[in-house]
């Protein structure tokens, strides 16, 4: 049973894939439809490009080809003619059939080392985050404070704690009343007050609790608004994740140019809000913009920005009363009082989203050499994604309606999100495979795999024949299990994961080993039939013992380690388990097949 | 009994050994220190292939008029790869493109194998988290051979995971080979190997002990290593048949890995014969510590 599930989970692997690549609008908000399909084919028609199959497959156009030379220039031809309407992403599509695809069997993944592509390592800067927050509690109590008439000699901020020194005991009393109707929540964070009436201080601190969710916020929405930029790259199968506390991993199989992905990755996405030029608002302090989804409507929006877009805190769809669909934003506390403020005069007028975007432009270029190149320039790029009136005093969270369908309102919803990111992050990590190398490792991997079980095979066979033959159907096996399990959990396969694979073949045998010496022992004194029965049961408990403490050393592996160090630990973690589950019951099964129920008088082993 | 070889007369011997190679490693470890690989050491590395052999001297006389005067440049296996590694520890992530753009500029056709950069604060947890890593494997292990077996065979398996490790990292280091992340997981699966046969051994050595109750402790061992000796050897040849192949056909990158699992598989085996018998001898393994038959060994015999 575990075999046939095994060796069907294995069967993608056999299957061979297919140069492919995957073409998508530029543009996140549009979704590739039938009119691109056809534009696609036309193109490779007229330039007599051949291909197998061209076909929509989420929001993409996938082409398939017979070699890698046409997908290469078909690619090429498409880029030069669509510039920078779309993103053209090469990759391998598994040729896996539909009825494995069904039951979820996929070819085992590729980790970066095998197949080319980047790694990066970002560190979300929190101190920063945290300093930013602190400023804007400053801000609101030196407001709060000057208002209520609450006076104060001295403000600061050290060492990521807020100083107020007052200027006698009167304020320090209102000031502390204040702070104490204010906690434990400021601006939905805790704090904790530090007295010091002596000298008229008081000190406010982050609680733990507030760490943490300053923490898990910035790293969190950095995180989405990478996943975002990722998205633009066309890679086919990316990975954006959360390491540890403050750090985000980001991994792009097949990308080349790590250059060009560090750009958009790094890139300053923003969002302005600003209000809506009136007759009023002097020619120098207004601006004209396009509209994102028509380019040729546009508006003037007044200079003053409002908010941007580091203070939407959260931005979801909705739908309003009349069952239209709306998006509901919500800012942060500074960003409210700000809406708050450039809106209880202009009820009425219209505010403006801007959507700011660094850009890359490509043009067809011929250079020095007569050759026809594409040549990329960058540029800022501001686009109006809402305008919309102003109906009431605009707080922390307001809605915009009017959006029109429920898809348009989750794409501006998206956009919203989109902006900026909650902290600065700086590379910490990068490691860059080009495609050669990729290449040279699976088949430098598969050449020791190879060897190395033949190797192994050949000793058994030759050492222990019979049992031997026994103990190599089931190494095969095992390797067939260990393929299956890895394409099953979805694990990648690195290079030193298939080192792991191969070491597992050189101590997979030992079980068998151990296995055969104790039948050997016990026909000194027994007859064939029971010596294989007690050399099985006998070494049972040896084998379990030296597993699992192989296991607990690859377990911990696999929680230090990163990258191609986890992909080792995985495979020798299945392996053994594996190695075990075959060396013990496989081996039983086809001993007892060739000697079972015979009477044998003399064993040879 | 059949007692082929007394491994026991020369456990002096090979005590002295092992203290000998134990102390020139600790000596070796903490005044030469381990050559530690990019992963542990912080600082950018970059590989590249030109079509034809290209002079090393001239590539770093181009890297030292841009700024890198400090770059290490060396083949990488074959002639044609050429890996530079720079130790830059402000955390600058662009270096890696700048040195391929320098080279680049001189007009020889490369090819951009890998780029690698680690921040110095990577490189330390890294190589904070590896040691740590390491002392956790070794007492969870401890902790389970005690619970399995009984606290001298720990003490015996844990001595010899040490010695085995300790003796690795001492032989790195006196070569000077690259330390990087893949030897470290090498030596983690060194201590997983090790282990595998030490427990082979001690498990045979409790049998002994249990069933034969004639013997000489001395004996004892002698004989339980003489019937463990044909798989020792067996599994230890069929490993390092695929190590060897892996040493050789596997590439430069995981040559540290294999080189260091190859010493593992010798060193392993040797220690699992001498360090832990001779651990088990001078704690006078005696039969009382046995005697009670535990009740796992009844659990797993009704297994096929």
């Amino acid at each position: 049973m575990v075999l046939v599930i095994g060796s069907i989970y294995a069967l993608p692997n056999l299957y061979p894939t297919q140069p492919s690549i995957q073409v998508a609008y530029t543009d996140s908000a549009k979704s590739a439809d039938q009119s691109l399909l056809d534009e696609l084919e036309e193109i490779l028609e007229n330039e007599k490009a051949s291909y197998e199959e061209i076909f929509l497959r989420e929001n993409k156009i996938v082409i398939k080809f017979n070699d890698v030379d046409t997908q290469l220039s078909s690619k090429t031809i498409l880029q030069n003619i669509l510039l920078d309407k779309v993103i053209i992403a090469l990759f391998l599509e598994p040729s896996t059939p539909q009825w494995l695809k069904d039951i979820g069997a996929n070819p085992v993944k590729l980790g970066l080392d095998l197949s080319g592509g980047v790694h990066f390592l970002l560190e979300v800067d929190i101190d920063t985050a945290q300093q930013g927050r602190l400023e804007l509690l400053l801000d609101t109590y030196q407001k709060t404070f000057k208002e209520e008439k609450i006076k104060f000699d001295n403000s600061s901020i050290k060492d990521l704690a807020l100083y107020f020194e007052f200027s006698n005991k009167e304020s320090y009393n209102k000031a502390l009343k204040k702070y104490r109707d204010d906690s434990p929540l400021v601006n939905g964070l805790q704090y904790i007050i530090t007295e010091r009436p002596s000298s008229n201080i008081l000190i406010l601190e982050y609680s733990d609790i507030a760490l943490k969710e300053i923490r898990d916020y910035a790293v969190g929405q950095n995180l989405t608004t990478l996943r975002n930029r990722v998205n633009e790259l066309g890679v086919s199968e990316p990975i954006v994740q959360r390491q540890g506390s403050n750090r985000i991993v980001v991994e792009l199989p097949g990308v080349q140019d790590p250059t060009a992905a560090k750009k958009i990755i790094g890139k300053t996405a923003n969002l302005e809000f600003r209000l809506e030029a009136n007759s009023r608002t002097s020619p120098l302090r207004k601006e004209q913009f396009d509209f994102k989804e028509n380019e040729f409507q546009t508006a003037y929006l007044e200079k003053a920005v409002i908010v941007s877009g580091d203070r939407v805190t959260n931005a979801s769809t909705g739908f309003d009363e009349s069952g239209f669909a709306q998006v509901n934003i919500t800012l942060d506390m500074q960003g409210g009082r700000a809406m708050q403020r450039a809106t209880s005069g202009n009820i009425g007028r219209k505010l403006g989203v801007l959507f700011v975007e660094q850009k890359t432009n490509s043009e067809l270029v011929t250079n020095a050499q007569g050759e026809s190149v594409i040549e990329q320039t960058t540029f800022i790029e501001k686009n109006i994604i809402s305008l919309a009136t102003v109906q009431a005093v605009l707080g922390t969270s307001f809605r915009i309606t009017g959006v029109g369908s429920p898809t348009e309102a989750s794409e501006l919803a998206l956009l919203l999100r989109a902006g900026a990111l909650a902290a600065p992050m700086k590379f910490v990590e990068e490691r860059t495979v080009g495609p050669s190398l990729g290449k040279e490792n699976i088949e430098l991997g598969m050449k020791s795999i190879l060897i190395g079980f033949c190797l192994v095979v050949l000793f058994m066979a030759l050492y222990y024949r019979v049992f031997g033959i026994a103990a190599n159907i089931s190494l095969i096996i095992n390797l067939v299990l260990i393929t299956g399990i890895m394409s099953l959990l979805g694990a990648s396969l690195t290079l030193p994961g298939m080192a792991g694979i191969v070491l597992t073949v050189g101590m997979a045998v030992d079980a068998n080993v151990l296995i055969f010496s104790r039948i050997r022992e016990e026909l000194k004194n027994k007859d064939p039939q029971s010596a294989i029965r007690d050399g099985f049961s006998r070494a049972f408990v040896t084998i379990f013992d030296a597993n699992v403490t192989t296991l607990i050393a690859a377990l911990i592996l696999y929680i230090i380690g990163t990258g191609p160090v986890k992909g080792f630990a995985i495979t020798l973690s299945i392996g053994i388990v594996t190695s075990m589950f075959t060396a013990i019951m496989c081996t039983r099964a086809m001993v007892n097949l060739i000697y079972g129920n015979k009477n044998i008088k003399v064993l040879k082993i | 009994m059949d007692i082929r070889f007394r491994f026991m007369k020369f456990r002096k011997i090979a005590g002295i050994i092992s203290i000998s190679l134990f102390i020139v490693s600790i000596m070796s470890l903490s005044f030469r220190g381990l050559s530690l690989g990019l992963d542990f050491s912080g600082g950018t590395l970059i590989e590249v292939s030109y079509e034809s052999a290209v002079d090393l001297e001239s590539i770093r006389n181009s890297l030292e008029v841009n700024g890198y005067p400090d770059s290490q440049v060396v083949n990488f296996g074959t002639n044609l790869d050429v890996l530079i590694k720079v130790a830059d520890q402000s955390g600058n992530s662009s270096i890696g493109e700048n040195i391929f753009n320098i080279l680049n500029e001189q007009n020889i056709p490369i090819e951009l194998k890998r780029v690698e950069f680690v921040g110095p604060q990577v490189g330390d947890e890294l190589r904070d988290q590896g040691g740590l890593g390491m002392i956790i494997a070794l007492f969870m292990i401890l902790i389970y051979v005690a619970f399995r077996f009984q606290y001298k065979f720990a003490l015996g398996a844990v001595t010899a995971l040490g010695h085995d490790v300790v003796i690795i990292l001492g032989l790195f280091s006196l070569f000077g080979w690259d330390f990087d992340l893949t030897v470290l997981a090498a030596l983690l699966a060194v201590i997983g190997y090790s282990l595998n046969d030490t427990i082979v051994v001690s498990d045979r050595i409790r049998e002994n002990f249990r069933t034969e109750r004639i013997l000489e402790p001395i004996d004892m061992i002698d004989l339980s290593l003489n019937q463990t000796l044909g798989r020792t050897i067996v599994t230890s040849l069929t490993t390092l048949l695929v190590l060897f192949a892996l040493f050789i056909f596997g590439g430069e990158l995981i040559r540290g890995f294999s080189l260091a699992l190859i010493l593992g598989v010798l060193i392993g085996t040797y220690s699992s014969i001498y360090v832990v018998a001779n651990i088990l001898m001078s704690l006078t393994l005696t039969q009382e510590d046995l005697a009670i038959p535990e009740p796992e060994g009844v659990d797993f015999d009704g297994m096929p």
